[in-house]
């Protein structure tokens, strides 16, 4: 019969000769293996200070982005809540009041916006049924905490940087939703 | 009146001495567990702890500061007295030993010889052999006052394992007695300075058979089976928790330490630097020197004791037993009986 793979190999059974019966060589050669690893390069990441780089297609937290201005894209239409599969999106509206212009970008603007990242599944949904920009899902996941509160992200949690108040965090933030819309598209 | 008449000045260097190789031994003990984490982490291809200070440094002192916090539990069924003795005898006799040590050579400070050596008793080797088959003691009390099934059973492990490899022992350095011509571990290393060669050239299966003899009395891996994690549950140290259990740990590494302190001098020439002149020196040059090269000798038998465990796998009882009695006992034998004949017939 045919191995299945080309990557079987046939194991040795013949009677170990004197060399091997004495043992000693073959732990000399077993110590020498392990010498050249103790010289090799080691494969820890020293995680707190250092991270694995994810893939471009890795789906952790959400940010509800900002347009250039710094108001929110969001106009609470309900699409995310909807498409999400896990029901974990709740949202209430608002309607925005005239000298909120600098604030919201459209008349209507999401007063209330949670995401339960208990239930949540980080499919992506949300992202794909946004018509307006609005929500992306970044490169970090949930971190441990101590209650079950405090995994329902309210838009303290959600929002982007300010692109006027806080540049630099902003563009960093940005940076990866770029990198997200160059591989939808 | 006749018990004043001691030389108070002896009495108060060699307390002075003994304070100080003990605390060398466990700041030893201390750093070996920690570079036994770093040396299985290198060899795994990992760091090893390197959180607590800079490269890890603090890490022995966190934990043994953890172990003192640990709740201290006794055993409802066991035997107290018994259960107290165990790990204090298996300290104690681990530090025991290196009191015929000679750590460096005799060295003039302020007017007086000060010999580096607690005790140059002329029985140096026999005694280490009787500290070493005490040591055996500690793990059996504290096994069999455990009262608990895996712990008597690793106590007799480790008590089998033991008389077993000290045959061997014994017989490897009888042979090795017999080119020395002395118990004294000062004489066999002085010896091995002014002589050329160190006594491994001379009898390179004896330190075979002692080394790896040394290895099973220290329950090191590949003979460690006293406290096999994956069949015994640890073994002896299983009912043990907080410092008591540090206890036999750290007895472990002090073994260690010494063990390989004892394999240096009597096989590797002791405080001998290779290639210098230790006469040529002053006084307090030659001791750095010795001790930089007995220290130097010791930390990389050390190194290799961990370099082995961290290679070989475990021994079953059954080919422990068959090393032991079928191989290392008919060679140190043969060893023994070839050096008898070659120092009858060639040194007269």
């Amino acid at each position: 019969m045919d191995a299945l793979t080309q990557r079987a190999a046939l194991v040795d059974r013949r009677p170990m000769n004197w060399l091997e019966r004495i043992y000693l060589w073959e732990i000399a050669k077993g110590m020498g293996i392990t010498l050249k690893h103790f010289f090799k390069k080691k494969v820890t990441i020293q995680y707190p200070e250092q991270t694995r780089p994810f893939s471009p297609v890795f789906r952790g937290l959400h940010v509800l982005n900002r347009d250039e201005e710094g108001r929110e894209r969001c106009t609470a239409c309900g699409l995310c809540a909807v498409a999400c599969p896990a029901e974990a999106i709740t949202m209430e509206a608002a309607e925005r009041l005239p000298e909120e212009e600098n604030l919201y970008r459209e008349e209507k603007y999401a007063a209330r916006y949670e995401i339960n990242m208990l239930r949540c599944i980080f499919c992506g949904l949300c992202e794909e049924a946004c018509p307006k920009d609005a929500i992306y899902l970044s490169e970090t996941f949930a971190p441990a905490n101590y209650s079950r509160k405090s995994f329902v992200y309210s838009k303290d949690n959600l929002l982007i940087p300010d692109p006027v108040k806080d540049p630099e965090n902003y563009a960093k933030a940005k940076g990866l939703i770029d990198k997200k819309k160059k591989l939808n598209s | 009146m006749t018990l004043l008449a001691l030389d108070w000045a002896f009495t108060l260097e060699k307390i002075i001495l003994i304070a100080i190789i003990i605390s060398i031994s466990l700041v030893v003990a201390m750093y070996a567990t920690y570079a036994e984490r770093k040396v299985a982490g290198f060899m795994q291809d990992r760091i090893g702890p390197n959180r607590a200070g800079p490269f890890g440094i603090l890490q022995p002192l966190a934990d043994g500061l953890k172990l003192f916090f640990k709740e201290e539990v006794i055993p409802n069924h066991s035997n107290k007295f018994l259960f107290i003795l165990g790990p204090c005898l298996a300290m104690l006799t681990a530090m025991m030993t290196s009191a015929i040590i000679p750590w460096g050579g005799k060295v003039e400070l302020g007017g007086r010889i000060v010999d580096l050596q607690v005790a140059d008793i002329n029985i140096g080797i026999l005694y280490i052999f009787g500290v070493v088959s005490l040591g055996v003691y500690g793990m059996m009390i504290g096994g069999w006052a455990s009262n608990n099934k895996y712990s008597l059973m690793a106590a007799l492990r480790g008590a089998s394992q033991a008389i077993s490899y000290e045959l061997a022992l014994g017989i490897a350095l009888i042979a090795l007695l017999m080119l020395t011509g002395s118990l004294s571990l000062r004489t066999i290393t002085d010896q091995q300075i002014q002589g050329n060669w160190w006594n491994i050239v001379y009898q390179p299966l004896g330190f075979l058979i002692f080394f790896i003899c040394s290895l099973a009395e220290c329950n090191r891996a590949p003979f460690d089976l006293p406290e096999a994690e994956s069949e015994l549950n640890m073994g002896y140290h299983q009912e043990y928790s907080s410092m008591k259990l540090g206890f036999f740990l750290f007895a472990e590494y002090i073994n260690m330490f010494i063990s390989c302190t004892v394999i240096a001098t009597l096989f590797l020439g002791g405080y001998d630097m290779p290639f210098v002149d230790e006469a040529g020196l002053s006084g307090i040059t030659a001791l750095l020197v010795g001790l930089l090269a007995l220290f130097g000798k010791t930390f990389f038998l050390i190194f290799v004791f961990m370099w082995i465990r961290w290679t070989l796998p475990r021994f079953r009882y059954d080919q422990l037993m068959n090393l032991g009695w079928k191989a290392l006992i008919p060679l140190a034998l043969l060893n023994m009986v070839i050096t008898g004949a070659v120092v009858l017939f060639t040194m007269k």
